[in-house]
């Protein structure tokens, strides 16, 4: 199949080609990167008919404006822009046809902090490792491991088939710049003191400037610790929260090492790390605590949402 | 051995807290025969030190299953206490000068001279224990006591490709550049990470490695 190409204008601040992550090669040190707010990545999938783990451009807080060479169906899901195409607006949340040469142009956000913008049949991209997923550190995957530039290129599928207008509201979307986040008690919580994590818990942490897609430095207050020994390196999932001796406590995110050395005090459960994801610098998290069956339970209510999204033919 | 939950989508082995060849070796065989087993729903197998981490879809997984899978494994390698032989792979490195910035301050620590660090550095077979950082990445000890220089207070925000560090007694590879902040005493031309090759990292854990000092320093 021959691609269409998407032309950049302006990138905006930090757009990234993401699918479902890089999995398989930690045991060689390969982050798994991925979507921030993956529940959104996969909504705005669903709302094309896409596979799940079709490569989607992730926005962040600046949203860029494209080019579309040819004719093809967009969906954008996750955070809330003001977006318009030629001037006409383009609803979030539902299925959006576009020609070519027409300008997709994203303005003022409104709420959330990370868009997904889907096209028929995916971001073409070349798969690296089994992924189109764009990890900036290891500068691996998407465009050439980098972030979209301008005047890049992006290859789309040409003549995808989707599907027609369909409406998904937010799932994930924070209020006022706050998220509650449901957690439970990591490998080394035994390394803080008695009732650490029900203290961390009605308490807001702010999240710091210097945070990123690796992770979220919490400021907050301390979290003493009764053991001071140091731990040997060991692998490290999504959602740890890591404390380092002296500082601020890290929530570990998509472009996450595979490895660290820092105790981990709780987990922020999967169901919730797409609300995280919604969160920029300056928002506020709290934790409560949770137990394994009510994460399970909350990611099996989170796939259903999406689910709810499949085709009826999809579904049956 | 102990299984820890991290949270509902990882388990974390833990074997005996040490850093120790024979406990690396059981934590890599015990990785391998996990990865080999391929239990329905685990994404993702990686050894650590002395850990295994073992990523899983938790919508997809019998976690009982898996526990008690990870808890089979173990019994078949717990008395492991050969490590198999490998040949070591000669790695060639530039010493001093613009491609090890910090080999005169290795020096100044060790208290000896720039061609004593090197000497040092180059005597020994390093052990792969584990993989981390960024892709390919090595974490390879153990380094001589004499030349083993803490890492920078303050690291650097850009250390090139290829270049060749220490941190305490670990030593290691920057496969891509990246920040840093271990004591630079070399570089390397050979590739240790190219996602295009059948076996994209040059190392895993469990490998061994002899530097080999080349060109002038």
């Amino acid at each position: 199949m021959t691609p269409a190409f998407l032309h950049v204008i302006k990138p905006g601040l930090l757009t990234t080609v993401q699918d479902l992550g890089r999995y398989g090669h930690q045991a060689s040190g390969v982050p798994v990167a991925g979507p921030m707010d993956s529940f959104s990545h996969r909504l705005a999938n669903q709302l094309l008919g896409n596979p799940a783990d079709a490569a989607t451009l992730e926005i962040t807080l600046i949203g860029p404006e494209l080019l579309f060479e040819s004719e093809t169906t967009i969906a954008i899901s996750g955070a809330h822009f003001e977006v318009t195409c030629d001037d006409r607006m383009v609803p979030m949340g539902a299925s959006f046809g576009v020609r070519g040469g027409q300008r997709l142009k994203f303005g003022r956000i409104l709420q959330g902090a990370r868009a997904y913008l889907a096209v028929a049949g995916g971001v073409q991209t070349p798969p690296v490792l089994g992924s189109r997923s764009t990890h900036l550190v290891s500068r691996m995957g998407g465009m050439q491991g980098r972030a979209v530039a301008a005047g890049d290129r992006v290859p789309i599928a040409a003549n995808a088939e989707s599907r027609t207008q369909r409406k998904a509201p937010g799932l994930t979307l924070p209020t006022r710049g706050r998220a509650l986040l449901r957690v439970v008690p990591g490998p080394q919580d035994h390394w803080f003191e008695r009732d650490a994590l029900r203290t961390i818990a009605g308490v807001s942490f702010r999240i710091s400037p210097i945070s990123n897609r690796m992770g979220y430095r919490l400021q907050g207050p301390p979290l003493p610790r009764v053991h001071q020994g140091e731990l040997i390196s060991e692998p490290v999932g999504l959602g740890a929260i890591q404390v380092p001796a002296a500082g601020e406590p890290i929530l570990l995110m998509a472009d996450r090492q595979t490895a660290g050395g820092y105790p981990k005090i709780g987990h922020v459960i999967a169901a919730d790390l797409p609300l995280a994801g919604q969160l920029a610098p300056g928002d506020f998290i709290e934790f409560v605590l949770c137990t394994r069956q009510e994460a399970v339970a909350a990611l099996i209510a989170r796939e259903r949402q999406i689910l709810r999204f499949a085709d009826l033919k999809d579904a049956s | 051995m102990k299984i820890r939950e991290c949270g509902e989508s990882m388990l974390l082995v833990e074997l005996e807290p040490a850093i120790d060849p024979v406990v690396n070796e059981r934590a890599i065989v015990l990785a391998a025969r996990l990865r080999q087993r391929g239990a329905r729903g685990v994404r993702d197998v990686a050894p650590g030190y002395c850990t295994i981490g073992v990523h899983f879809d938790p919508l997809q997984t019998d976690l009982a299953a898996l526990e008690h899978a990870i808890q089979a494994e173990f019994a078949a390698i717990e008395t492991l206490d050969a490590i198999a032989d490998r040949p070591p792979i000669e790695i060639p490195v530039q010493y001093g000068g613009a491609a090890g910035p910090d080999l005169t301050a290795v020096a100044h620590f060790a208290g000896c001279s720039e061609d004593e660090v090197i000497a040092r550095h180059t005597q020994r077979i390093y052990r792969v224990y584990m993989l981390g950082f960024v892709p390919g990445f090595s974490y390879m000890g153990r380094v001589d006591p004499s030349i083993a220089a803490p890492r920078h207070r303050v690291p650097r925000e850009r250390v090139p490709a290829g270049s060749v560090g220490i941190a305490g007694g670990q030593t290691g590879v920057y496969p891509v550049e990246s920040p840093g902040g271990w004591q630079l005493i070399g570089h390397t031309t050979t590739v240790m990470f190219d996602a295009a090759r059948s076996r994209p990292s040059l190392l895993s854990a469990g490998d061994l490695v002899r530097f080999v000092a080349v060109g002038q320093t």
